[in-house]
């Protein structure tokens, strides 16, 4: 591969699709699972019958992001979005929008009820406010087409570093664009890379974590599904920066798919010699590989992984030695997020400081959240840093339905905190976040409204932490199992002042003192819902009621039992 | 794989208060151990590797956040530790209390009693009482082995047992098996310990085990004693450190 041959590839699609109309059916896991095969197959069918391939490619795309609205069915250049679309519909969209040019106004895509449905769907309420970096082409081109990636830009970055570029100034190029990890803890990213960099003459290896095991989060799986070029492509530039000749994907099985697609793409990339042997003539030599994790929640904590992909048991070992010095078979290694690779091709084209103009001072560019609960519009969204969460909940978002009232957001899943209503003009970003007691966290927003009991969010999270502990170390192993006892105990009107003064006693003791970042954080959702929820709490425990009328009392005369 | 600026000379760490010097690679357990400074030590065995899971030898290093464990941390030049704040010792108390919590250590009905590492722990940090339910798991005790027992009820999940099988007999009889709360100490692929065909009955995992979760048969209550050091010694003469 040269940039001539990647030049024609990019020319040659470009012209295949020129003064074409593209009809996008998505063929995210959501989509699929509403039936999106069969619209794709049923709109393949129609436009051959109608005689209209000529002017219409119909392709699978990924995750469109309006995950509540599927099968969703985008038509390009018009921006044009389709909903629920079902094969019959698919040919009506056919005969009128593709071949008259008309559209067909009760199928687009609506957010809030009673408004006009916009044609250009950037102009709906769910898009507008949304800034598409790691999700630009996610949607718009097929995640099984390496010519669809190239055509678009794809690998274009990868070769502008390879030939014009040192080790050191592609580092150098990630720190002004100041990206921070994405996989949680906002760790700043050109800083690991300058780590990982810093060791010379070793092996080394670059590791993507695509384990994503918060419950309610979807972002890694939809742009792996979505656009998996961008990744080979991030973890190629990352290689090249810190020295390394082999990368490994750690994907859970729970995500065939994701797999699948990968497969296909690392495929495709050796093919095209952009991984492998010599990529773009140069003496960079680079390869992939897939590791496949059993979904283990702990597997994506870095040590853990890292030990899973040496085919031993997935359990963490205290850091340091962080991977960066000591990581796969003890050498040195960068592991980053999903999210945080996919970053790099766009920062590489576009430059550190254009990408850092996106975003807040310390928190640059954008975030992707899989919005879920009580939320009218579920789905992937991607936002730019500093966006308050009143503009994702209530305007991208769409609100509550049902006219219930808005209770409070879970960021981070099982190791994050909640978000009060007053706080809901908190600017999203690393520190803001922080300050509140939770944390951004890989991306899961979960919405609750009023009908949730937050003690019962608060036993939700710490059952989860408790089943997905993994036994090595003493404060997670047996402290997320007492806390989980005292806060069944609390939930079911069997709880006193001292249980909640013991659990108030446990929380920090294993929070400080855990060997990982799983039991380090599993006391979050616990100590902030207590923080602004407490009354529910005593509600509970002195009233034997749950205001929200979610936890089910035990009688009267069981309680009297307990107390005595 | 040392890092560009790893010292190669003698280190300066201050430990409560006091000076010590320290070579490189040194854990800070290891300069405590060589100068009389006590830090309680449960999942530390010398001569296996180290895993830095019971928590209870936990310090703390002035400018870092997180408490680091002894056994796997390594000296720093001019590197300020604490080993015995009001807060580690809280800590250590209620790492003791889980223990205790977590299956059946009722000392005057077991083989250990009096010589017992859990035991000694817990006058040592001063825990007198444990305040949460205790949990009573259902164990079960594998008597199938011709020689030893195994009482799950009485095992703590150090590894101690699964690390000496492994790095210093060559077995690799035990190891772990579920995860969290519900994790277990299994024989081979979670086999009757008396079936192993890999078992060598060695005895070492029966001298390292800090409880009465491993004993000889013909020991009775109170009269079990154990003798980890026989396996630290033996590692010692191999010319090999945990
Ligand atoms: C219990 C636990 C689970 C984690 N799960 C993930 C995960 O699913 N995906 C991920 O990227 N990082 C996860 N992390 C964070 C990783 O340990 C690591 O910090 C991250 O992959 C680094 O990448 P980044 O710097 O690009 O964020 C998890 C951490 C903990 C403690
Ligand atoms: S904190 Fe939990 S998950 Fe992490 S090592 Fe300890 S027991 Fe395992
Ligand atoms: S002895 Fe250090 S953690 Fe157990």
């Amino acid at each position: 591969m040269n940039l001539a041959k990647l030049n024609d590839i990019a020319a040659a699609t470009k012209e295949k699709c020129k003064n074409k109309k593209r009809v996008c059916v998505c063929a995210g896991a959501a989509c699929i699972s509403s039936g999106a095969i069969q619209t794709l197959d049923s709109m393949k069918k129609i436009v051959k019958e109608k005689g209209l391939d000529k002017t219409v490619d119909v392709i699978p795309v990924g995750c469109i992001g309006a995950c509540h609205q599927g099968p969703l069915v985008k038509i390009l250049p018009d921006e044009t979005i389709y909903q629920k679309i079902t094969p019959a519909e698919a040919a009506l969209i056919a005969e009128k929008h593709l071949a008259k040019n008309e559209v067909v106004k009760s199928l687009l895509f609506a957010t809030g009820a009673g408004k006009e449905s916009p044609v250009n769907s950037n102009e709906t309420d769910f898009f507008k406010k949304q800034r598409k970096v790691v999700l630009e082409t996610c949607g718009n081109i097929n995640p099984e087409s390496i010519e669809d990636y190239i055509a678009v830009g794809g690998y274009q970055a990868l070769y502008n570093i390879l030939s014009t570029l040192s080790q050191e100034e592609v580092i150098a190029e990630v720190k002004a664009g100041g990206l921070r990890g994405r996989g949680g803890a906002g760790f700043p990213t050109g800083l690991k890379w300058e780590m990982v960099h810093r060791y010379i003459n070793s092996t080394k290896y670059v590791v993507c974590n695509g384990d994503e095991g918060d419950p309610g989060a979807f972002m890694d799986r939809s742009v792996l599904e979505g656009d998996p070029h961008r990744i080979l492509e991030g973890m190629a530039i990352a290689g090249y920066a810190v020295g390394a000749q082999k990368g490994y994907i750690y994907v859970r099985a729970e995500y065939p798919l994701a797999i699948k697609r990968l497969e296909t793409a690392i495929k495709q990339a050796r093919v095209q010699g952009l991984l492998g042997d010599k990529i773009f003539e140069t003496d960079f030599n680079f390869d992939i590989e897939i590791r496949i994790g059993a979904g283990a929640f702990v597997c994506g904590e870095e040590t853990a992984l890292l030990a899973s992909i040496e085919g031993k048991r997935g359990t963490p070992r205290p850091r340091p030695p962080y991977p960066a010095e000591s990581g796969l078979w003890g050498k040195p290694t960068l592991i980053n997020n999903v999210e945080t690779f996919a970053n790099i091709p766009k920062l590489i084209l576009i430059g550190g400081k254009e990408f850092a103009s996106v975003g807040t001072q310390k928190s640059a560019g954008t975030k992707v959240f899989a919005l879920a609960g009580k939320i009218m519009n579920t789905g992937l969204v991607e936002v730019p840093m500093g966006i308050t969460l009143r503009e994702i909940i209530f305007e991208i978002g769409g609100g509550i339905p049902g006219g219930k009232k808005f209770k409070a957001a879970q960021t981070g899943g099982p190791s994050g905190g909640c978000i009060p209503e007053s706080h809901l003009d908190t600017p999203v970003d690393y520190e803001s976040l922080g300050a509140l007691g939770t944390i951004m966290g890989s991306g899961g927003m979960i919405i609750m409204d009023e009908t949730s009991c937050m003690v019962d969010v608060a036993r939700y999270f710490m059952d989860f932490c408790m089943n997905e502990s993994c036994g090595k170390c003493v404060p997670c192993r047996v402290g997320t199992k007492q806390m989980f006892d005292l806060l069944n105990k609390i939930c079911t009107g069997q709880g006193s002042p001292a249980d909640l003064a013991l659990l108030e006693e446990l929380a920090p003791y294993v929070r400080e003192t855990s060997l990982c970042g799983l039991g380090m954080t599993a006391p979050n959702p616990l100590m902030s819902t207590l923080r602004y929820f407490r009354e529910e709490y005593m509600a509970h425990i002195n009233d034997h009621w749950c205001p929200a009328g979610v936890c089910k009392m035990e009688p009267a005369a069981q309680l009297a039992e307990a107390h005595s | 794989m040392t890092p560009l600026a790893a010292p190669t000379t003698t280190i300066l760490v201050t430990i409560d208060e006091k000076t010590y010097s320290a070579d490189p690679g040194e854990t800070i357990l290891d300069v405590c151990k060589r100068e009389g400074i006590n830090i309680p030590t449960l999942c530390f065995l010398e001569g296996v590797s180290t895993v830095g899971a019971c928590r209870l030898c936990l310090i703390e290093i002035e400018g870092t956040r997180k408490l680091l464990p002894a056994c796997a941390t390594v000296v720093a030049p001019f590197q300020k530790v604490k080993t015995n704040s009001d807060r580690l010792k809280k800590n250590r108390r209620m790492t003791l209390e889980l223990l205790f919590s977590e299956r059946n250590h009722i000392c005057s009905v077991c083989v250990a009693n009096y010589n017992c590492r859990l035991q000694d722990l817990a006058h040592e940090v001063g825990m007198d009482h444990v305040r949460f339910p205790y949990l009573f798991p259902d164990c079960n005790v594998d008597g199938t082995n011709k020689i030893y027992n195994i009482d799950h009820n009485r095992c703590i999940m150090c590894t101690k047992c699964v690390r000496t099988c492994d790095e210093v007999e060559g077995a690799h009889t035990w190891d772990v098996r579920g995860r969290g709360f519900e994790s277990r100490i299994i024989a081979d692929f979670d086999e009757a310990w008396g079936t192993s065909p890999t078992c060598t009955l060695c005895g070492k995992c029966v001298s390292v085990c800090p409880t009465g979760a491993l004993w000889h048969k013909q020991s009775v209550q109170n009269n079990m004693k154990k003798s980890p050091e026989m396996v630290s010694e033996l590692t010692a003469k191999r010319g090999r450190k945990g």
